[in-house]
């Protein structure tokens, strides 16, 4: 039996009843929303599922979204049922200031250094993450600079010209 | 990596050996982008080398930073060490980094013997706290 | 790894070294850091740093209308720049909903098949020079360099190509680009079955490989590998089979997959996957000989709304001045939407994820860069191994730093 968006739709609203919001299809990827505590049980259920075996993790990352108050992160999972070659997406959205998702790790070991690129980016919490700390930035950063008030050039250089560089 | 293969062959130029230790090398050669986070160990492996030592910049982002105008990148390696060529191009062609490499080798040529201890030598490093 | 001899407690011999690999040591390939605890020359710990070629891509790439982050692509997998643009190519066109020509696709199997190779090459050659066998190095890098002019003939630049367009090429291939393809064609194989007669059944090199940083089929997935790697590991897992683009489902070839996922294993998937990707080129060649008239010339999508017209169209026509100066200014807005699309790389699945609000620049654009996932694995994949087994480890994942780092 091929495993479609419907199928994959119907056995997660029959697991989370009314609580999977926003379901889309953009460009045949079928797209829902999770309420952020239940992050973890959704990607479990779709790991487990004997019909639904999501069980590779593609990718993760987040969205700053900074008109979309208390909701500003969202939290992105792209996961890939190799078997019957389907891929999924799903959201969860996080107040900044209490950035705070349960990692993935325990079940993807891909999403170690994923979270931590997270974090690094954008300060997403990811509680039970073995090792949460920056990756690609150096340690002493204090700020995270994916978030979109953070502009892209470095502010402390004097040696370019403002005016000539159209800053 | 083309420049030291057989098709370019930075060896026919006197350069035959490249050292896996900074401390019995002459010519550093930085290539690619160097991050914030790259800073301090290029200037760790400068210290390490032995005078006298010559620095090449290969490509517009160690040589200024190139496209990426960012946080997190350093915009030219001369902001952490002394640089003595530049190789423009992102990415240089091999012959533009062999050219860089003769220009070394005028530098070499035509410079005096005291010049490493004159004052304006050291004022140069102290300039960027190297003593 | 318990064959010690049992010493006394607090004697000086079970106290353990620190080793720094990196990021500046030539064995890295790149720049990287793996700080290892050794006893003896087994590894027991290994704790890697990665970070230090960090440019903030994702960051400029909101600041950039799509022509202008193409040549931030480039310097992903620098070896294969040529497959990262044509994935961000088929990304925005997703997202813009161009219709690309069949001619179009396969020239861009042309393309990418040709910087697999690339790759490739240099990866397996640069495991022979970790293991002692400097020669393979230099009999593979001459025909890189064959590479390196066909890309010269068709885009101009060698290495960070920044190749094609949104909708297709720049302009048509020349005759002296197919030609120089067809001497690649006819010499390469030459060439790559002597590499392969220095290396496949070489008794040392055997030695030194063979389950050299072994991973299983459950633990390489779980670790989030994709492409050779997973390959190696016995998974059959390929983007251009799974999610064909730009044609594939044209054209025949197989996926040749390893068992144990061993160093000796990748090394073998990945000089098959060579074998594989010049029978597709040839294939592609055929299918581009077989268009006739009008059909031959045809090297990009009818979009005059994305792709840049032609310079003398510019002087003569309203219309095309108006679409190249909304192009070049960057004043063109792309539809809203999401969309995730991802090509084979040299590596692994290279995944554009690319969030558009209507306006000019994406608002969101993340990579998905094979390395930087698959690399967590290393730590794992070395312990309790030799410190001379890491460098080979390391070299045959073909880790490249730009990837990694982004």
């Amino acid at each position: 039996m091929v495993l479609t968006n419907e199928t994959i739709q119907l056995k997660l609203t029959e697991k989370f009843p009314d609580q999977l919001t926003d379901w889309l299809e953009p460009y045949g990827m079928l797209t829902f929303t999770a309420p952020k505590d239940l992050n973890l049980k959704v990607l479990q259920f779709l790991y487990n599922d004997a019909e639904l075996r999501f069980q590779f993790l593609t990718d993760l990352q987040a969205v700053h979204y900074p008109d979309n108050k208390g909701a500003e992160l969202a939290v992105v999972y792209h996961l890939h049922n190799l078997v019957d070659n389907v891929r999924i997406r799903f959201k969860i959205f996080v107040d900044i200031d209490k950035a705070d998702v349960f990692s993935a790790t325990a079940l993807y070991r891909s999403a170690n250094h994923m979270e931590r690129e997270t974090y690094d980016f954008f300060g997403v919490n990811f509680i039970g993450h073995p090792n949460l700390i920056r990756i690609l930035n150096v340690e002493e950063m204090d700020y995270f600079p994916m978030r979109k008030q953070y502009p892209v050039e470095d502010q402390s250089r004097i040696d370019k010209d403002d005016e000539m560089f159209g800053r | 990596m083309a420049t030291a293969a057989s098709h370019y062959d930075l060896a026919r130029f006197g350069a035959e050996r490249m050292s896996f230790s900074p401390r019995q090398c002459d010519l550093l050669l930085v290539m690619g982008t160097i991050a914030k986070k790259m800073g301090p160990v290029l200037r760790q492996v400068y210290l390490q080398m032995a005078e006298p030592r010559w620095v090449v910049a290969v490509g517009a982002c160690a040589s200024s930073g190139g496209i990426f105008d960012t946080y997190s990148v350093l915009q030219g390696i001369d902001q952490v060490i002394p640089v003595d060529v530049y190789v423009p191009g992102c990415p240089p062609r091999p012959e533009a980094i062999l050219d860089g490499f003769l220009k070394v080798q005028d530098l070499v040529n035509a410079e005096g013997l005291r010049r490493r201890h004159s004052d304006q030598y050291k004022e140069l490093l102290a300039g960027y706290g190297i003593q | 790894m318990n064959e010690h001899i049992l010493l006394p407690e607090g004697s000086i011999e079970k106290q353990t070294t620190t080793l720094n690999l990196g990021p500046t040591h030539p064995a890295t390939h790149g720049v990287f850091q793996n700080i290892l605890e050794l006893d003896g020359e087994r590894i027991l710990k290994s704790t890697s740093t990665v970070g230090y070629i960090h440019r903030a891509f994702e960051k400029i790439a909101e600041r950039r209308p799509l022509y202008q982050i193409t040549p931030l692509t480039d310097r992903l997998n620098y070896c294969s720049s040529p497959i990262n643009n044509m994935g961000w190519h088929i990304t925005c066109e997703k997202l813009l909903n161009v219709k690309i020509p069949k001619r179009v696709d396969y020239l861009r199997v042309i393309i990418m098949e040709l910087s697999r190779i690339s790759d490739h090459l240099i990866c397996n050659s640069i495991v022979g020079v970790d293991s002692g066998a400097y020669s393979g190095f230099l009999y593979l890098m001459q025909y890189r360099e064959l590479i390196y002019e066909i890309y010269e003939e068709i885009c101009g630049s060698r290495l960070t190509t920044t190749i094609g367009r949104i909708g297709g090429f720049e302009r048509n291939f020349t005759p002296a680009a197919f030609q120089k393809l067809e001497k690649f064609l006819k010499e390469y194989p030459k060439t790559l079955k002597e590499f392969e007669n220095l290396f496949t059944r070489n008794r040392i090199f055997m030695d030194r490989t063979i389950g050299c940083g072994p991973i299983s089929a459950e633990r390489a997935l779980n670790y989030g590998f994709t492409g050779p790697n997973l390959r190696a590991a016995g998974v059959d897992y390929d983007v251009r089979i799974h999610t064909p683009y730009s044609s594939y489902e044209d054209f025949d070839f197989v996926i040749p997959v390893g068992t144990t996922g061993d160093c000796y294993d990748r090394f073998l998937v990945r000089n098959e996957e060579m074998w594989q990707s010049l029978s597709i080129i040839e294939q592609a060649f055929q299918k581009v000989q077989e268009f006739k008239g009008a059909d031959a010339e045809v090297f990009h999508a009818d979009s005059p709304a994305y792709y840049l017209p032609e310079k003398k169209d510019v002087y003569t026509k309203m219309e095309a001045l108006i679409y190249h100066f909304k192009i070049v200014m960057g004043e063109t807005e792309m539809p809203a939407g999401e969309v995730y699309s991802s090509v084979e790389g040299a590596n692994g699945e290279l995944g554009f994820y690319l969030i558009s609000d209507g306006g000019r620049t994406p608002y969101r654009l993340h990579f998905r860069r094979p390395c930087f996932i698959y690399y967590q694995a290393f730590e794992e994949l070395v312990k309790g191994g030799m410190l001379s087994d890491a460098i080979i480890t390391m070299s045959s994942l073909n880790l490249i730093a730009g990837e990694m780092d982004a």
